[in-house]
């Protein structure tokens, strides 16, 4: 993103009302001007700061929970020749930070995940002897096969592919967010632009439209 | 700056509500020289100095994702409001649906709106003499079509250039150019075609150049210099749009409309406003003659309570919000609420009718990247196109929708691929990476957004029990739909369907058809209007035709509140060039002595 180029338009703006009026009548006194004082956010959970954001609740996922949690982000978004793992950018953390969140659908799907975490690694220990995190990408692999998805899975493994399915969705949400999965699917945008010229000729001619 | 010397003058006027139709108010009164205080119920707010410009989703909790607290999204600018707001509660009458959106800061909703701004069209002035369901307004669009042209060229509106049956535009040269539409616009303009659906430039409240502030002051305001200088500053003061970072977090650069970057800088350069935050407003004060004398409200900072005097009292608290102000202004002259003598206040509540679906186009699959923010709110859209239809008896609603729709390879934020495995036989790995770059950018989803005829089961009251915690009683909803806008709803999603696989894709999950299924809850989409309508008579209106209550002279409602109808096209500019003719209106009588 270019954000310096950003933060020079934004500058340009907030010099451009202080230019003095040049014409009219005279001008009030400014001290009457300004309005009512400005004290900011509140920062409580429904004024929050928006321009420098934060989380204000604390994570509730235990150390080894997020080492099976980031293999199994992994075996969903694993590394490629366009982009790293999803672990390498962070969605474990972005999936605890998600999970352990004040609001009630938060709250039920922290048990949802921690259930289907230690669904996992017993999973893992009956087939392989190991836990999750500790298997090949093959091993792992028969594992999501059985639970990838709902409408295809075996009786026994509905459930667990209604866990690994919310841990697909997070994970796609936690990845595709950062600056490297944004560019894995070339999005572009978020610059300020001088002009819009709508979307260019090859996109037009990809569409028939030209 | 300290307000409490200030609160002991008398004012000229008091105006309760920053938004839409207090803004207005505010700066109408303001500019014509009398003295003028604003009561805020929410914070102040500077959109200049809090609007989240250029910030990413992955730095937002929960990656920007809706909550209670935040219901469109961290960046949404709205703050203390949403769907609850702690400590002021509403209640909901058994068997009724109703969700109030409040925003508790200054600009209120004009902060986050959509910017969409279609005027009303003639037809929608006289809807009972055209097809006998509910009730005309006391003006035609000719009379409002001045405040129109007034309004757009005050704050901005870019929109199509001709008009269509009941969709008018200015004939004036009043709005501003188009942009040019994006990759999925065009794709749906051309196989709507077909259709006989049109697809035209939206009406958007999004500058695409500067104000020309040579030109329109001196126009809009002739033989006031006060008004001339304070507009130009603020014209001058206002970018044009930069076509990125999302219209709903408010606008730093002025860009879009909000009352707080475009019609309260100006206001408060006069010198003639006093703004004062916090204040909630509990009642409005009357004297023995039954006129108004001022309002009290709580100073929610201290909790206290205080009264302030002014000639005039103009509520622009949103329809809901005046309506309760009215019911809780008890008097012995008026028990039942101020002005309320017939007991129409809180009666007529409307919202718009909602529904809408998603669409997976194959055509739009694999797009060479490119940019599709634009305004990053609407280019285009489809302005109710079936009058003939309706006429002629084919269909089974009588009032019109119009479509608003979005797509295309827009920044990715919370919730991207959610039901991708239905797609995919539920990929994952590096499968899943390669579905993720075919499916990008490639579904679209249609809204209708439609009129609602006011019923009889519709309003609001006050709760006999509940108050907030400020000891004011709140109010409690009644809400029912008729089968004018459940089947609307259902004509709705059975065209977007259509219009989806006309274009090659796939309706996204089952397509439910039942209207009274698919219809979104009263409330839900925003628009409520109508709880204190005017009218050319006493006995079946709480206000006059120029908006001042039939039973108390000097008392104005210049918000939603005063609509008689609610048309298909969003209320904001409806209530802007409302609110504008009705200070027009103020300031007249204040002349004649009469007020």
């Amino acid at each position: 993103m270019d954000r310096r180029h950003a933060l020079k338009v934004l500058g340009a703006a907030a010099a451009l009302p202080s230019l003095a009026p040049t014409d009219g009548d005279k001008a009030p006194d400014p001290a009457a001007t300004q309005g009512p004082a400005w004290t900011g956010p509140a920062g409580t959970p429904s004024d929050p700061n928006l321009v420098t954001p934060r989380v204000w609740w604390p994570r509730k996922l235990l150390d080894g929970e997020l080492v099976t949690l980031a293999a199994l982000c992994d075996t969903i978004i694993p590394a490629d020749g366009h982009s790293p793992s999803a672990s390498a950018v962070g969605v474990p953390g972005y999936i605890d930070e998600w999970a352990s969140a004040p609001y009630d659908d938060n709250r039920e799907s922290l048990v949802k995940l921690r259930g289907g975490l230690a669904w996992l690694n017993t999973e893992s220990e009956r087939r392989f002897g190991r836990p999750f995190a500790r298997l090949g990408e093959s091993e792992r692999n028969q594992i999501a096969d059985d639970v990838c998805y709902e409408p295809k899975a075996k009786p026994e493994f509905k459930g667990p592919a209604q866990f690994f399915d919310m841990v697909r969705d997070l994970t796609a949400t936690g990845f595709y967010t950062t600056h490297e999965g944004m560019k894995d699917l070339k999005y572009i945008g978020n610059v300020p632009l001088q002009r819009w010229d709508g979307p260019p000729p090859e996109v037009l001619k990809h569409l028939g439209l030209l | 700056m300290s307000n409490t010397q200030t609160k002991r003058v008398q004012y000229d006027a008091i105006v309760v509500g920053s938004g839409a139709g207090g803004g207005m108010a505010a700066f109408q009164l303001a500019v014509n020289g009398l003295k003028v205080l604003l009561l805020e119920a929410g914070r102040n707010y500077d959109p200049l100095r809090e609007t989240p410009m250029f910030q990413l989703p992955k730095d937002a909790p929960l990656r920007s994702e809706g909550t209670v607290d935040k219901p469109f999204g961290f960046y949404d600018a709205t703050v203390d409001g949403g769907w609850r707001v702690p400590g002021e509660p509403y209640t909901v009458a058994e068997g009724s649906d109703f969700m109030w959106w409040r925003a508790r800061m200054l600009g209120g909703r004009t902060n986050h709106w959509g910017r969409i701004s279609p005027r009303m069209g003639p037809y929608d002035f006289k809807p009972r003499s055209r097809d006998g369901l509910g009730i005309d307004w006391p003006l035609t669009y000719d009379e409002l079509e001045p405040y129109y042209d007034k309004t757009e060229a005050l704050i901005g509106v870019y929109a199509h250039d001709q008009s269509l049956e009941n969709t008018p535009v200015s004939r004036h040269g009043t709005q501003l150019p188009p942009p040019k539409p994006r990759a999925f616009e065009l794709l749906t303009k051309k196989y709507a075609a077909p259709l006989g659906i049109p697809v035209i430039p939206a009406p958007i409240a999004v500058l695409t150049r500067m104000q020309d502030a040579d030109h329109w002051p001196a126009k809009l305001f002739p033989g006031n210099p006060l008004a001339q200088r304070v507009v130009r500053q603020s014209m001058r003061s206002r970018l044009a749009c930069i076509y990125a970072t999302g219209c709903g977090r408010g606008c730093s650069l002025r860009a879009n409309f909000q009352s707080t970057t475009v019609l309260l800088p100006p206001a408060l350069a006069t010198g003639n406003l006093i703004i004062v935050p916090n204040a909630m407003v509990r009642e409005v004060t009357l004297d023995q003659r039954g006129r108004a004398t001022g309002v009290s409200y709580v100073d929610k900072t201290t909790r206290t309570d205080r009264h302030v005097r002014a000639r005039i009292v103009v509520l622009a608290a949103s329809a809901c919000e005046t309506a309760r102000i009215m019911l809780n202004s008890k008097s012995a002259l008026f028990p039942n609420g101020i002005a309320n003598t017939n007991g129409l206040v809180g009666k007529g509540l409307m919202d718009t009718v909602g529904a809408g679906i998603g669409g997976q186009i194959p055509m739009l699959e694999n797009l060479p990247p490119h940019n599709n923010e634009g305004t990053t709110r609407l280019h285009m859209y489809v302005p109710w196109w079936q009058y003939q239809e309706q006429r002629a008896g084919k269909l089974d609603f009588a009032r019109g929708y119009h479509v608003e729709f979005g797509g295309g390879r827009d920044m990715p934020d919370a919730g991207i691929f959610w039901g991708l495995e239905d797609y995919t036989n539920g990929a994952y790995g590096k499968r899943f990476k390669e579905e993720a770059r075919r499916y990008y950018g490639s579904f679209v989803y249609f809204d209708g957004r439609g009129e609602m005829i006011p019923n009889d089961d519709s309003y609001c009251d006050l709760d006999p029990t509940v108050v907030d915690q400020w000891g004011i009683p709140v109010l409690r909803f009644h809400w029912k739909w008729s089968r004018h806008e459940t089947n609307q709803a259902s004509h709705m999603v059975k065209t977007f369907a259509q219009l989806i696989e006309s274009m090659g894709g796939k309706v996204v999950g089952k397509l439910e058809t039942d209207g009274t299924k698919v219809i979104a809850k009263g409330g839900q989409i925003i628009h409520e209007v109508g709880t204190v309508r005017m009218g050319d008579d006493a006995r079946t209106s709480v206000l006059n035709a120029h908006c001042q209550a039939w039973d108390v002279k000097n008392l104005f409602v210049s918000d939603g509140a005063p609509f008689v109808s609610n048309a298909d096209k969003n209320p904001t500019i409806s209530i802007l060039a409302l609110a504008w003719r009705t200070s027009d209106h103020i300031l007249a009588e204040m002349k004649r002595g009469n007020i």
